[in-house]
């Protein structure tokens, strides 16, 4: 159907968008909430680079600074109290940040770039999609919205999107609402939602995490399938190692909103260069190999209104030194792009 | 282990258990429009100090078959026998005695722990109700479980919200051991927890089942983590169990479609085993249980299934696979691991 033109990348803030440029790029940014308790320092500091058609997975545990990254990224950032006090976020070139002079706090200054060239999937479908309207009429919602079209016309495209994200008889289930749909069918209804401008780069917040297995396999196996179709990059944001073994090209591993380890998808597995990365493979359960005794991470993660000094994974660290909770380690490369902050990330690889 | 080798006598005995629960209509008349069929027909034996993992994806009936067996639901029918005692025959004292034999774990560490009471409070709570420690001793012994569990004994006047969702879920466990159980129903323990602290949790409770020799009753739908503390498992499936064998019967010679399925599923942390090759892609969703398939359950989403598989159900017996399996066309071309299974015996 010609009637509605996606707005091209190209056209993007007016002028300078770069067609060569990585569909994103974020550099050392900082995100934190002014609470009365404190603040609590979200992301400390997070870097990476997405291209065309990439999967680049953010892996860490509850409270890493997973979402709130991504959030900072989209610009949906609860501000206040939430602020990105520092770094950039460039999509296909072009700045998304800009600093606030008084406030010394940078603002999301491309309300454009939301929803159209960067889309977002939720974790919990269910209280992301409005529970009064129909599935349908909140799918077409994009269209009308963004593209103008007419309510007929929204309906066949919402049509389409559910068809596209195989909804079984699309055209009958137009109409339901979202209680009337499965955990797995309302995240297709979510991620219709989310492709339905042909975005460049999806952002995956858990996207089945409420999912039960065979469908958690159904949606990834959708997502790379319309990945391939269409060439755009993916941010998955996770907990679950597996999950990105399957599906990531490149690992971000954060703790205590840094990252602490950053590679292939191989290397990550196959040479894990911090203790951490190491720590959670090796406690991980696996469904194919029996094992006597699961060997765990000691102590408890931390606790982001008192993050440990220095390295912030000193306490349950056993390769610490003295010299951790004195220096941050900075990332540093141990191969080409995979790099790892860790003082001690040679003798970790020795350990293999 | 397997059920057929074991010569001593079943600590829990569940038999043909089924509880159906009545959808309504309407908020002033009640009208009742169907049924869900949450547990249909369901039998297992739990042995003594063993761990007996029930797995399947949500709204197969886990919990209900935990509450009805605690009597916290009312079975529609069938039996269960604690130690050779009918629970559904049980008075209101027995009740209270039963469930100081059995006691729970909870998935939700943060919900399942009253936030007004301390920790010292929460732990001891099973012992003003059903009594077995004086008074006087309460805080020693706290203090001691506490230790158990791997918490500083300091901390019992602390309250729940100081804890980490790891440490609570200790808290929970101590208090569940707290009454020396013969059983404790684990649902769904750790799923709610960090990957780096769910190891640290089930070690903790192989390490009580050592020191005290528990029953297990685990609950999950990770079979990731399933695998390494079960001895013994029953896949649900909408209300019936499909399969039923030890670990290596049902992880490395799986022989219900489903199973395999669900095996097939759970991603496996190793990018080299990305093409493992035996990836089971599933159509459809689970069917609702208020309107179950006729014959095998299962058979709408299965690539297996033929007319017969519509008529009578499958029974839940050995096929040839050396353990029980409720299929019509069970086959054990499927493992776990995606090598090629050897053949049972
Ligand atoms: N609106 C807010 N106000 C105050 N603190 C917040 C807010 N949103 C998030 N935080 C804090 O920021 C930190 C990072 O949260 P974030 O949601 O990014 O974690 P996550 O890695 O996505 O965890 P999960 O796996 O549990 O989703 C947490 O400590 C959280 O409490
Ligand atoms: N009190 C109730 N009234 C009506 N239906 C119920 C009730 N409790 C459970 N059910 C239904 O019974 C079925 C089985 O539920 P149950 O909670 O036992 O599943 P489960 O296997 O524990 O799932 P999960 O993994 O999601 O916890 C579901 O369809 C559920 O909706
Ligand atoms: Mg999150
Ligand atoms: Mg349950």
């Amino acid at each position: 159907m010609g009637f509605l033109r996606v707005k091209k990348s190209e056209d993007l803030g007016g002028s300078s968008a770069d067609p060569t440029a990585p569909l994103l790029e974020v550099d050392n940014l900082h995100v934190e909430f002014r609470i009365e308790d404190g603040t609590v320092r979200a992301v400390n500091g997070l870097s990476y680079t997405l291209g065309r058609g990439e999967t680049l997975a953010i892996l860490g545990e509850s409270g890493s600074g997973k979402s709130v990254s991504a959030q900072a990224v989209m610009g949906i950032l609860d501000t206040p109290p939430g602020f990105v006090t520092q770094g950039s976020v460039k999509f296909r070139g072009v700045d998304l940040l800009a600093l606030n002079k008084k406030s010394k706090t940078y603002d999301h200054v491309v309300p454009e770039v939301r929803g159209t060239r960067i889309a977002m999937v939720f974790q919990d479908a269910l209280t992301a999609l409005n529970p009064v309207y129909t599935v349908g009429w909140q799918i077409g919602e994009m269209f009308r919205v963004h593209q103008g079209a007419s309510r007929k016309e929204a309906k066949e495209k919402a049509i389409e999107m559910m068809e596209r994200v195989k909804i079984p008889s699309a055209r009958e289930r137009i109409n339901s609402y979202p209680h009337e749909f499965s955990g797995g069918m309302r995240q297709r209804v979510m991620i219709a939602m989310a492709l339905s401008m042909d975005p460049d780069v999806i952002i995956a917040d858990e996207p089945t995490t409420a999912l039960d297995v065979t469908v958690q396999s159904q949606i990834m196996e959708l997502l790379a399938e319309l990945q391939r179709e269409t060439g755009m990059g993916m941010i998955l944001i996770t907990h679950d190692l597996a999950v990105v073994a399957d599906v990531a090209d490149r690992v971000v591993v954060m703790y205590a909103g840094r990252e602490m380890e950053t590679a292939e998808i191989d290397d990550i597995f196959h040479l894990p260069s911090h203790p951490y990365t190491l720590g959670l493979m090796e406690s991980i359960a696996r469904p194919d190999v029996h094992v006597d005794r699961l060997t765990p991470i000691p102590g408890t993660p931390p606790d982001l209104l008192a993050i440990p000094s220095g390295c912030p994974f000193h306490p349950r660290c056993t390769y610490a030194t003295e010299r951790c909770p004195k220096e941050v380690p900075e990332l540093e490369s141990v191969n080409g792009s995979h790099s790892s902050a860790c003082f001690y990330w040679k003798e970790v690889q020795v350990e293999l | 282990m397997s059920s057929e080798q074991r010569t001593d006598e079943p600590i829990l005995r569940v038999v043909n258990l089924k509880k159906y629960f009545p959808v309504t209509r309407g908020i002033i008349f009640k009208k009742t429009i169907g049924t869900v069929q949450a547990v249909d027909d369901v039998s297992f034996d739990l042995y003594p100090g063993e761990s007996l993992g029930l797995v399947g994806e949500s709204g197969c009936g886990k919990t209900t078959t935990a509450r009805t067996i605690l009597r916290l639901d009312e079975p529609t029918s069938g039996e269960a026998y604690f130690q050779g005692r009918d629970i559904f025959k049980m008075s209101r004292s027995e009740l209270r005695d039963l469930r100081s034999e059995i006691t729970v774990i909870f998935q939700d560490p943060y919900a399942s722990l009253n936030p007004r009471m301390t920790v010292g409070d929460i732990i001891a709570e099973p012992w003003s109700i059903h009594g077995g420690v004086p008074r006087k001793d309460r805080k020693n012994k706290t203090q001691e479980l506490l230790e158990v569990v791997g918490l500083n004994p300091n901390n019992v006047s602390r309250y729940p919200h100081q804890f980490s969702g790891g440490q609570r879920q200790r808290i929970g466990i101590a208090r569940a051991i707290a009454v020396d159980p013969k059983i404790i129903i684990c649902d769904e323990p750790v799923s709610a927890l960090d990957v780096s602290v769910q190891a640290q949790v089930v070690n903790l409770l192989e390490d009580i089942q050592k020191e005290f020799g528990v029953s297990y009753l685990f609950i999950a739908h990770d079979l990731a983590i399933v695998r390494h503390i079960v001895d013994r498992l029953e896949v649900m499936y909408l209300g019936k169990i499909v399969e039923e064998g030890d670990e290596f019967q049902v992880y490395d010679h799986t022989a219900h479609p489903y199973t395999q399925a669900l095996l097939s599923a759970v991603p496996i942390p190793d990018p080299r085993a990305k093409n493992r090759g035996n990836r089971i892609m599933l159509e459809g969703d689970v069917p609702s249980p208020t309107n179950p398939p006729s014959g095998c359950r299962f058979r709408t989403r299965c690539w297996k299934a033929q007319d017969v598989c519509a008529g009578e159900i499958p029974v839940l017996e050995d096929r040839g696979q050396g353990h029980p399996v409720a299929c019509y066309f069970p086959g054990v071309e499927f493992s776990a691991s995606g090598a090629p299974p050897t053949t049972t015996a």
